[in-house]
C-alpha cells in the first residue's frame, strides 16, 4: 500500500500542475487580449515584429510552397492517369493546398521558424532581467513585448498560407502543364469550377488564422513562462515547437471536420 | 535595421500575401472565371438532370459556349428548368437541341447543344424545345434487368 502512495501522488501532482498551468496560460491570453492596445496605438512595434515572423519567413515558407505544390502534381498524376482523369490535376492539387496543406504546412514551418524565435526571444530576456526591468519602469512588459509579438504572428500567418497555397499551385501548374503535359485550359478551368471561394478558399484562410493565434499564444506563453536559465529558454523552445505542432494538427482535425463534414451547404 | 527599410519590407510582405490571396479567389477560385461580356439566356426543360450542377459547361462541337447559371423545378409541369448563359458571339438556330451528356465514363456532366437548320436564331428569354434528359445509370441497369427476365420467361412459357 505505501508503495502504490509515491506513484500515485506524483501522478496527481503532474495533472495539478498541467491544469494550473492551462489555467496561467488562458489568464495570460485572456490579459494578453485586454492589454493589446499598445500594439495598436503604437504599431511600428507590431510592423517591427511582423518584419521579423513574417518577412523573414516568407523565402521559407514560398520554397516549400513550392515543391509542395510539384511534388503534389507528380504524384496525383500518377494515380489519376490511371483512370483517364488526368484533367483533373489541377481540381486535386488546388483543393489539397487551399484546403489542408496551405494552413497546415505552412503552420508547422510558421511555429518551427518564427514561434520557436519568438519563445527564445522572450525566454532570453527573462533570464537577463529585461523583463523585470520593465517591470521595474511601470512598463508593462506584456503591452510592450508580448501582445506586438501576438498580433504580428496573427497578421503573418494567413499572408503567408495565401502565398503558400499560391505558390503551391503555380508549382502544380509547373509541373503538371509544362512538364508532364496536361491540358492548361482543362487544369485551370477545372480547377476554379471546383474551388469555391466561401467553402475552400476562405475556410482555409479561417483555419489558417486560428493556426496563427494557436502558435503564437503558444510561443509568447512558453517564452514568457520559461525557466530564465540558459536550459529552461532551450527547453521551452522545444516545447513551443512540439505543443504548436501538436495544437496545429489537433486543431485541423477539429476544423475540418466542422468545415467540410456533414453537409455541402 | 531603421524603421523605413522594415516598414518597407512589411509593406511589400503583406502586400504580397493579399495579392496570394487574390490569386486564389480569382484564378483558383471561381470569382471570375468565365465573365462573359456579353451574354444572353436560354432556357430548357428536361425531364430528369442527373447530376448536372450550376456553373457546368455548355458546350456545343465540344467548344464551350456557356454555363448553366440556374436550376429550378418546374412544378406545373414537374420537369427541371435549366437556365444557359450563352456566349452573345455564338448564335444557334431555334430547333437547336440540348442533351446532357457526361465527360467520359464518371466524369462531371454537361450540357451538349446541337444546332438544328432553322433560319430564325434564337435570342435571349427564348426557350430551347428539344430536350434529352441525363442518362441515369440505375435505370439503364433496371430496364436491362427487367428486359433479361421478360426474355427469359418467354423462353421458359415456349418450353
Amino acid at each position: 500500500m505505501a508503495g502504490l502512495r509515491e506513484p500515485v501522488q506524483r501522478l496527481g501532482h503532474s495533472m495539478t500542475e498541467r491544469i494550473l498551468r492551462l489555467g496561467f496560460a488562458s489568464r495570460f491570453f485572456a490579459y494578453m487580449l485586454l492589454h493589446s492596445g499598445t500594439a495598436f496605438r503604437r504599431f511600428h512595434l507590431t510592423i517591427r515584429e511582423i518584419y521579423f515572423a513574417g518577412v523573414l519567413s516568407l523565402i521559407i515558407i514560398l520554397v516549400s510552397g513550392m515543391f509542395v505544390g510539384m511534388v503534389l502534381a507528380l504524384q496525383g498524376y500518377e494515380t489519376l492517369q490511371r483512370y483517364g482523369s488526368s484533367e483533373a490535376l489541377g481540381i486535386l492539387v488546388a483543393l489539397s493546398l487551399v484546403r489542408e496543406l496551405g494552413p497546415v504546412v505552412a503552420g508547422l514551418l510558421f511555429a518551427s521558424r518564427a514561434g520557436s524565435a519568438i519563445t527564445a526571444e522572450i525566454g532570453l530576456m527573462k533570464a537577463t532581467e529585461q523583463i523585470a526591468a520593465m517591470e521595474m519602469m511601470a512598463v508593462d512588459p506584456i503591452a510592450r513585448v508580448v501582445a506586438p509579438r501576438f498580433w504580428a504572428g496573427v497578421i503573418s500567418m494567413p499572408l503567408l498560407a495565401a502565398l503558400f497555397s499560391a505558390m503551391g499551385i503555380f508549382g502544380g501548374y509547373l509541373v503538371g502543364v509544362q512538364l508532364i503535359g496536361v491540358d492548361e485550359g482543362a487544369f485551370w478551368s477545372q480547377m476554379q469550377a471546383s474551388v469555391d471561394v466561401r467553402n475552400d478558399i476562405l475556410n482555409g484562410v479561417i483555419k489558417s488564422v486560428v493556426f496563427g493565434v494557436a502558435v503564437t499564444w503558444i510561443a509568447v506563453f512558453e517564452g514568457y513562462d520559461a525557466q530564465p536559465t540558459a536550459e529552461g529558454v532551450s527547453s521551452a523552445t522545444t516545447r513551443t515547437v512540439v505543443t504548436s505542432s501538436l495544437a496545429i494538427l489537433a486543431l485541423d482535425f477539429v476544423l475540418t471536420a466542422l468545415m467540410f463534414t456533414g453537409g455541402t451547404k | 535595421m531603421n524603421r523605413a527599410t522594415i516598414d518597407i519590407w512589411v509593406g511589400a510582405f503583406v502586400a504580397a500575401g493579399l495579392a496570394g490571396l487574390l490569386f486564389l479567389a480569382l484564378k483558383v477560385g471561381n470569382m471570375a472565371s468565365f465573365s462573359l461580356d456579353k451574354t444572353y439566356d436560354v432556357q430548357a426543360k428536361f425531364a430528369n438532370i442527373g447530376g448536372l450542377k450550376p456553373r457546368a459547361a455548355i458546350k456545343s462541337a465540344g467548344v464551350v459556349v456557356g454555363r448553366v447559371s440556374n436550376i429550378q423545378f418546374d412544378n406545373d409541369s414537374y420537369q427541371a428548368i435549366v437556365t444557359f448563359t450563352l456566349d452573345s458571339r455564338y448564335k444557334f438556330p431555334k430547333d437547336t437541341s440540348a442533351k446532357i451528356l457526361t465527360s467520359g465514363l464518371l466524369g462531371e456532366q454537361y450540357v451538349g447543344l446541337e444546332a438544328g437548320g432553322d433560319q430564325k436564331l434564337l435570342a435571349g428569354g427564348d426557350s430551347v424545345r428539344l430536350t434529352q434528359s441525363a442518362v441515369v445509370l440505375e435505370n439503364l441497369i433496371s430496364q436491362f434487368l427487367f428486359n433479361k427476365a421478360a426474355e427469359d420467361k418467354e423462353a421458359k412459357d415456349k418450353k
